[in-house]
């Protein structure tokens, strides 16, 4: 649990200096250093048992379907990291507290802080390398806040957004690459994954896995050709880059590469792919150093080979430099870090970052330039200083590999030139900076001493860079080796840490590299001028035109799919359909199955063909809208009798009277609609609407045709057989119904009720045009109210009445029940509406429908609940028999109240659309229609 | 019978198609019904078409599958329901933009 807590506190701190912002700067630094100093603490009570080599797990399953766990793991790897990242961090607290000027928000500083610190220390303490994943994207996310934090400038937001793209798509590279791994490893724990080093290597997609993690070490840790977006987030308060960009954010991908090295290191691709990246970088970041005019980027670009050095070591692929790339992380921390202090010093005190500029500070600031100076000639690997030691390691390693051939005299050549062109740039920053004549033009004059704690922070760090150097065997050791060793899963090689091992090649290599860095800085103004001749290359400025492509392409691409069109959008998902069910049919050998088939009956085979026909018929008047509305109900009628003929008559039933208020309801709405439809698609649409129809209907022909040429298992036996021992009903579908999927119908009518009141809420405050002729300009019949039918009529509405309610009655054991007993209803209340009018019916009949909706969902939902106070489940149904005088014998179910809901239900919901429908028509106008 | 049952069902569908795919609300709305009628048909057909098979117990020697009829049964009605929710939709669009194009605009 220690774990967890050291991981949790920053997070939890991140409220404490947003509570103490209004206090002062002082005030807010030591809230926001709380949680880190506390869990810095835990961390080294961890101490003793991370230096005996033990591993100290912790599991919480999270969503173990997924093989994501909250585990964590606490190694001298991640014990290193965790310690640079907490130990850096409160000193970056408290430089900030100097650094930041009193109108800047420091609690929010604080707060973006904290969150990276947390994140931070999630990837280096996780188990889970899907958890690692996510505190991963989090460090993209909070450095993005961090190098934005001073929202107003540009640059600042050009380079969080290039920062936040560029690490964010590695993140999603590496997203794949974990996936993969997991995938092999058959876990995505890190200690199951270490240990299937073997397996990995040995599988066909290893070399997808290794480019996909690869993917996201690089672009994370600024290698080349992905490097760029690190001299951007220059733009960051200095804090953010002694913090992020030198001691912990860069070093998550190196971590990766140390944390991983037992399961993917050791093969030829490795060492091919990361030790030439590793070189190029290391290079390309030394040269680039050399000429940067501002202090951050010389820094930055260092950065950059330093980080690049430590990836061609672990690309060297022995023991011993991954010892060595580690004990760089170590030292590469300490005085990039002290220097990014130093720098932020000096372009707080002088107002500017521009070494042209900037001359002569050591009269100045001779405090600062001594830390400076120091930790500037540890970057450069001179004797008696932490990054010599780690440096000449690296001269060592770099003779020991054998893989390039003939080549093998390039790493070490290519290595001591980077080191010719580190003592170079930092021979540049002493000298420029604090030698080389008077300041001029600065901003700030005379620039001086900063606060007297500003400093501090600078001198622990510098003083660790000498203590290393001179003692290391009394310092660093055994944190190395126990980092070093988790890192190689415990086989630790046979070194050394002391500063003379004899007069051997890599001395040599370190001696030319200090002479020949020193010619360099000598012969630097003619290089100056021919890197002046050169053609600028401006990363930023090709980042946002391939952003502003894509975002071009993009939108483009969006229009042309979206262009408002509903019927561009419709063709896109018919077709889409099309495709997929074409893709699954056809894997079939062949259409026809192995069911015999039926002979044609002439009566049916009328009754379809005339079906069809009359499917056609609608289509070709759809201009002539009542013509075609008409052939519609025909077509509906045919599916009524095409359900009576396949021995469904409750569907048959229900079907013909539903499309007698469909058909009441499209007459309605005709009325205000144009009668005709104008041809407006051009004939090329026409086509394309033309194909993706017969598409649609040659596949659904095909796919019922196969479907019925087949034989079939149905699980309808068991509602055939349990239908009256169970649901006291001899009518199984009614049984089906209303019992034993009762639950769905409830839902069903729920569905009914709400389209109603949803309708009511439509057709509220809705005015339309009302017609006063129809299409061909005749009036409207005078006579509204036909006699005869008015007649008919009355006398029809009792009988239909009770015939509902013989078939409501009859519904649990003979087709019929509560759907089809409403839609008689309404069907019989809608002919008064009809024949009579909305006045007079409502008049007569004043029902509210709204209320007999709902209070049909409620009887419904009602009976089921009753099932709870004889404490069976929702909707339990009994039945029993009794005998009714006149009636005979009958058998009453408590079902048939929950088909009573139905039945109310269906009348108040047709009749709350079709009532309120028809009312529009008689508003304004002053007369009825219906 | 089948292959004429299919074929049936693909021309209700094909013509449901293409007048789904018209500019104007009201062929829509019949478009959506004819598919309606064909989609109740086809999950009915899952059970199989049998003649003279009521799933009503003691009243014929064999039953024909009561489960997609008591689905389409439903279907029915809430397709009822949905035909009603999409006409007033259409009436009301056309009482709000006074077209009653299925983009709430004349089109170019």
């Amino acid at each position: 649990m220690v774990l967890a807590l050291i991981i949790a506190l920053p997070f939890l701190g991140v409220i404490l200096p947003l509570l103490t912002e209004r206090l002062g700067r002082s005030a807010c630094s030591v809230a926001a250093g709380i949680a880190p100093l506390a869990a810095l603490i835990l961390l080294l009570s961890q101490q003793g048992g991370v230096f005996a080599g033990e591993v100290t797990r912790v599991k919480l399953e999270w969503l173990p379907a997924l093989g994501l766990n909250l585990s964590l793991r606490l190694d001298g790897l991640g014990f290193l990291f965790a310690l640079l990242i907490l130990g850096i961090g409160i000193l970056v607290i408290i430089y900030a507290r100097y650094y930041l000027s009193k109108q800047e928000a420091a609690g929010r500083f604080y707060a973006f802080l904290l969150l990276f610190m947390g994140a931070m220390l999630g990837v280096v303490l996780s188990e889970n390398l899907l958890l690692m994943l996510m505190f991963w994207e989090l460090t993209s996310l909070s450095s993005f806040l961090l190098i934005g934090f001073w929202s107003a400038r540009s640059d600042a937001r050009k380079g969080a957004r290039m920062a936040l793209a560029i690490t964010g798509g590695g993140g999603l590279a590496l997203l794949a690459g974990v996936l993969l791994l997991g995938h092999i490893a058959g876990s995505f724990e890190l200690s199951q994954v270490l240990a299937a080093g073997y397996a990995i290597r040995a599988h066909e997609l290893y070399p997808v896995v290794l480019v996909l993690v690869l993917l996201g070490v690089f672009t994370k840790s600024a290698q080349f050709p992905f490097h760029f977006w690190l001299p951007h987030a220059m733009a960051a308060p200095t804090p953010v880059s002694a913090y992020l960009h030198s001691a912990t954010m860069v070093k998550a991908g190196v971590f990766l590469l140390a944390r991983l090295y037992p399961a993917l290191a050791g093969s030829e691709w490795w060492f091919y792919l990361v030790s030439i990246t590793g070189l190029i970088t290391l290079l390309v970041g030394a040269g680039m150093a050399l000429f940067q005019h501002d202090l951050k980027g010389l820094l930055a670009y260092s950065t950059i080979s330093h980080l690049g050095l430590i990836t061609l070591l672990f690309g060297l692929d022995t023991r011993l430099a991954a010892v060595a790339a580690v004990f760089h992380i170590i030292n590469h921390a300490t005085f990039k870090a002290s220097l990014f202090m130093a720098a932020g010093i000096i372009d707080h005190e002088t107002g500017s970052r521009d070494m042209r500029r900037i001359n002569g500070m050591w009269k100045y600031m001779p405090h600062t330039a001594l830390l400076a100076m120091v930790a500037a000639s540890a970057m450069a690997g001179v004797p008696l200083l932490n990054g010599f030691l780690s440096k000449e390691m690296f001269f060592t390693e770099t003779l020991n590999q054998h893989l390039l051939g003939s080549f093998n005299w390039v790493i070490p050549a290519a290595a001591t030139l980077a080191g010719v062109f580190s003592v170079a740039y930092s021979l540049r920053f002493i000298h420029d900076v604090f030698f080389n004549g008077e300041p001029i033009n600065l901003p700030k004059y005379p620039p001086h001493e900063p606060p007297r704690y500003m400093k501090v922070p600078v001198e622990i760090l510098v003083f660790l860079c000498l203590l290393v150097g001179v003692v290391p065997a009394y310092t660093v050791a055994p944190l190395l080796a126990a980092a070093a060793s988790a890192s190689l899963g415990g086989n630790l090689p046979e070194y050394s840490l002391s500063i003379w091992h004899g007069l051997n090649l890599p001395l040599l290599m370190s001696v030319i590299a200090l002479l020949g860095g020193i010619l360099v800085y000598l012969c630097r103004q003619p290089l100056f001028r021919w890197y002046a001749g050169l053609p600028t290359l401006d990363a930023s400025l090709l980042f946002e035109r391939a952003m502003l492509g894509l975002v071009r392409g993009c939108a483009r691409l969006t229009n042309w799919l979206e262009d408002g069109s509903l019927q561009r959008y419709q063709a896109f998902l018919l077709g889409s359909g099309l495709v997929v069910v074409a893709v699954g049919l056809a894997p079939l050998p062949q259409m026809s199955g192995s069911v015999a088939l039926s002979p044609i009956d002439p009566i049916t085979g009328l009754g379809m063909v005339m079906l069809a026909l009359a499917a056609m018929t609608t289509v070709v008047f759809h201009r002539q809208r009542l013509v075609a509305l008409l052939m519609l109900s025909v077509v509906g009628l045919l599916v009524a009798l095409a359900f009576a003929r396949y021995s469904a008559p409750d569907l048959a039933l229900t079907q013909l009277s539903v499309e007698v208020v469909t058909i009441v309801l499209l007459m309605l709405a005709l009325f205000f609609l144009p009668a005709q439809t104008r041809g407006e698609s051009s004939s090329i649409r026409g086509l394309r609407d033309f194909i993706l129809a017969i598409g649609c209907g040659v596949m659904v022909a095909m796919l019922v045709f196969a479907v019925l040429t087949r034989p079939y298992e149905s699980i309808s036996a068991f509602f055939l057989a349990n239908s009256v021992s169970g649901g006291g009903g001899t009518n199984v579908v009614n049984v089906i119904l209303v019992d034993f999927r009762g639950f769905d119908t409830l839902g069903e009518i729920s569905v009914l009720a709400i389209a109603g009141v949803g309708i009511y809420a439509m057709l509220d405050g809705l005015r339309l045009v009302h017609p006063s002729t129809d299409a061909q300009g005749r009036s409207w019949a005078r006579d509204r109210h036909p006699l005869i039918l008015e007649t008919l009529s009355r006398v029809l509405l009792p009988m239909a009445l009770l015939i509902s309610v013989f078939i409501f009655l009859r519904g649990h054991n003979l087709p019929g029940g509560g759907f089809i007993a409403g839609l008689v209803t309404a069907v019989a209340l809608i002919l008064q509406y009809v024949a009579s009018g909305i006045v007079w019916t409502q008049q007569r009949l004043p029902m509210n429908y709204h209320r007999m909706a709902g209070a049909g969902v409620m009887v419904a939902g009602v009976t089921g609940l009753a099932s709870f106070v004889f404490e069976r489940p929702f909707l339990t149904s009994t039945f029993g028999h009794f005998n009714i005088p006149l009636i005979g014998e009958i058998e009453l179910a408590s079902a048939m109240l929950f088909d009573l809901g139905v039945y109310l239900t269906v009348v108040g919901a047709t009749l709350l659309i079709l009532a309120n429908l028809g009312k529009l028509t008689q508003e304004k106008a002053g007369h009825e229609v219906v | 019978m089948e292959a004429l049952f299919a074929v049936t069902l693909g021309i209700l569908t094909a013509s449901g198609v293409y007048l789904l795919l018209r500019a104007r609300t009201f062929p829509v709305v019949m478009g959506l019904t004819l598919i309606s009628y064909a989609v109740n048909l086809f999950l009915f057909a899952m059970g199989r078409l049998q003649t003279g098979a009521a799933s009503v117990i003691g009243r014929s020697d064999v039953y024909g599958d009561p489960l997609p009829q008591a689905l389409v049964l439903t279907a029915i009605v809430i397709g009822f329901a949905m035909t009603a929710f999409l006409v007033v939709l259409a009436l009301r669009s056309v009482g709000e933009t006074q077209t009653d194009h299925v983009d709430g605009r004349e089109s170019a």
